[in-house]
């Protein structure tokens, strides 16, 4: 028998050409458009008189550039606010439906598909951002590209594509109090580095992934890219079901039934196999911290900042030193023994109602060390509503956190939440590049638990002892 | 999309491994709604000082190496954020080419889309042309994608692979858009089934 992985099978589904000789044509079903990556792409449009092809198919909003202060308030970056206003000029001259900065709909990009029930399984889904493995978590294929993809998709909804290698990714077990679907991403990517992941599709399988909630397979799926995958995906299965049924877009009654029995045939098929495979234990795993200037240079909580002379490469060993001498950390300092200026919850990656519930859980009835600034920023409007009728914002201003609206926020920057020079930030966000939250700060990534937690302490704090 | 086919340049060495588009072309830069205007912010934060003067230290403000249109670079090279940006810069700024021993997926895809031609070749081989950038000055290489070549000076070639379509387009700065709306047909046969 042809036994097919997922991704094998959604791919082989998409093709609408796929002839000798030439790269294959992959239909796209989903397209997710936001403010920074597109204006050159509707601009090519425009210069070479093409149409959206599927306005009905692509969806818009506003994030990356967004203040997430008061929202009545013009904004005070005249760029942005140009960038943002040339998104709405463009989704009104080719159709295209756009939440924007005032809908209440709005929010991180990754987090408002699957909360309006656009991303489902068997998808294939694109967005000019790298993060778009998010969207795996449901079944989906779904992936990052650049600006000229972009102008491909939106002229013929279709890209043309390479098949990826396969990776299963399997993590079987249970996972040990306080580690979270946060540990296990960062725990993979320390695994197998970086670039372990390049030229493939991850499918992470086993049962400790079984057991997650879907916020929690999207924050592995969002942290493929961070091991270079082109996407990363969980099959879909009950889980799935019940978190896509009611939503906004999903096919509704009938029509969710008979979608459903079509996804029940999109898992991987018993004996398929992969290019590639990896397996770990649940009960290994600890609260993972990054110690230097990318997701991979990350340890356990209970770990110490690395020497550079017990790399194993000169390459390794100058980029450990440059790393360390970004980060002001000297080798062998405990986890521990690191203070932090700020706190950042929020982001694709840990910006939804799950992960907002587990920070205030930790921050309740307790108060953000004075030497420490802590600011939460819910992924979309929709999970700040959710999170005020909980009276979360309440403990989270009550600890001291600021509580702010949705975007994309102090992960990357481009709006006015950024660190300063040499501020230390324990960040629930997915890169610690060198000047991601502002140039000649310092990121560590960490679960919303150990953030909040870090905030109360001010220097990391291993959660599991967290009383 | 200009064309590319052969090219005689000057090479800088950069020699950092898992350099992100984050280094390449800082967020501060993408707020531009054009597609021009990056090459001065190229590797911004390494390249200027805090008073935006250059930063002496940083290899591409060295003297020896104003000019060039080659680099080098270590392993993994444009991994992270997606933002085309990020080769819009570093064509922007001068370079053709990029050779490294490996490069992140979404990067090296979107070098393609822009006339920049992202050669791997083994660390090892990597390591000595960096080396030789590093001991010449004014020490170049030529390309030839035609025969995806890599040529020194002495003669020595060092072969590279690139896929077929890819080549297809640089060589000939094909509008990818325009071919995938030849099979128009195709499409919308999908799109009715």
């Amino acid at each position: 028998m042809n036994t097919q992985t997922m991704y094998e099978k959604i791919w082989e589904t998409h093709l609408v050409r796929a002839a000798a000789d030439e790269v294959p044509i992959l239909y796209i079903d989903t397209h997710l458009v936001h403010e920074v990556t597109s204006p050159q792409a509707f601009e090519g449009l425009r210069l070479n008189n093409r149409k959206v092809r599927r306005p009905d198919l692509t969806f818009a909003t506003m994030d990356h550039n967004v203040p997430t202060t008061d929202r009545s308030l013009p904004i005070t970056d005249l760029i942005a606010a140009k960038q943002m206003e040339t998104l709405a000029e463009n989704c009104s001259e080719f159709d295209i439906p756009l939440y924007d900065i005032d809908s209440p709909e709005q929010g991180i990009v990754h987090v408002i598909g699957p909360e309006l029930g656009i991303t489902l399984p068997g998808k294939t889904i694109v967005c000019g951002d790298s993060h778009t493995s998010t969207h795996g978590a449901l079944g989906a294929l779904a992936f990052g590209i650049g600006t000229s993809e972009i102008e491909h998709v939106l002229a013929t909804q279709c890209l043309l594509q390479q098949k990826s290698e396969t990776f299963e990714i399997r993590i079987e077990g249970t996972l040990p109090y306080g580690v979270t679907a946060k540990d296990i991403i960062l725990s993979i990517i320390g695994h197998i580095g970086i670039d372990g992941g390049n030229g493939a599709v991850v499918e992470y399988t086993g049962s400790a992934i079984r057991a997650l909630s879907i916020e929690e397979r999207m924050t592995v799926c969002n942290m493929s890219i961070e091991a270079g995958a082109r996407a990363g995906m969980i099959a879909p299965d009950d889980t799935t079901y019940e978190y896509i049924a009611g939503k906004r877009f999903a096919p509704k009654g009938e029509a969710f039934d008979a979608a459903v029995e079509e996804w029940k045939q999109l898992p991987t098929d018993e004996g398929a196999t992969y290019d590639r495979t990896l397996q770990l234990d649940a009960a290994d795993i600890a609260p993972q911290v990054t110690w230097g200037t990318n997701p991979g240079m990350v340890t356990d909580v209970t770990g110490h900042v690395p020497d550079p002379a017990d790399t194993t490469t000169a390459d390794e060993k100058t980029a450990t030193e440059h790393a360390l001498a970004y980060m002001d950390l000297k080798p062998g300092t405990p986890i521990t023994d690191i203070p932090v200026d700020r706190v950042f919850i929020g982001s694709c990656t840990n910006s939804r109602i799950s992960d907002l519930r587990a920070a205030a859980e930790v921050a309740k009835g307790r108060k953000v060390a004075d030497t420490v600034s802590a600011m939460v920023v819910p992924g979309s409007q929709a999970v700040k509503r959710q999170a005020e009728a909980e009276g979360l914002d309440e403990i989270f201003r009550a600890a001291g956190f600021e509580w702010r609206e949705a975007g994309c926020s102090m992960c990357l920057g481009m709006n006015p939440d950024t660190l300063m020079p040499g501020q230390r930030c324990a960040s629930t966000s997915n890169r610690n590049f060198e000047g991601r939250q502002g140039k000649g700060g310092r990121t560590h990534l960490v679960s919303p638990q150990m953030a909040a937690a870090t905030a109360v302490t001010g220097r990391f704090v291993d959660i599991r002892m967290f009383e | 999309m200009d064309a590319f086919k052969e090219h005689v340049g000057r090479v800088v060495p950069l020699d950092r491994i898992n350099v992100d588009t984050d280094q390449i072309i800082p967020k501060q830069f993408l707020k531009r709604i054009e597609r021009t205007g990056f090459g001065e912010f190229l590797f911004n934060d390494w390249r200027y000082l805090e008073n935006g003067d250059p930063n002496p230290a940083f290899v591409l403000n060295l003297p020896r190496y104003a000019g060039a249109s080659i680099l080098i670079a270590g392993a993994n090279f444009g991994c992270g954020s997606s933002r085309e940006h990020a080769p819009w810069a570093l064509q922007q700024y001068g370079f053709k080419a990029i050779l490294a021993p490996s490069f992140a997926d979404i990067f090296r895809n979107n070098c393609y889309k822009n006339g920049i031609l992202p050669i791997a070749l083994p660390a090892d081989v990597i390591a000595s042309l960096s080396q030789a950038a590093h001991d010449t000055e004014g020490y170049q290489l030529m390309i030839d994608l035609e025969q995806q070549s890599v040529i020194c000076a002495d003669g020595t070639a060092h072969t590279f692979e690139i896929g077929d379509f890819e080549k297809y387009c640089l060589l000939n700065g094909l509008d990818e858009i325009g071919w995938t709306l030849q099979y128009e047909a195709d499409i919308a046969a999908y799109e009715n089934r």
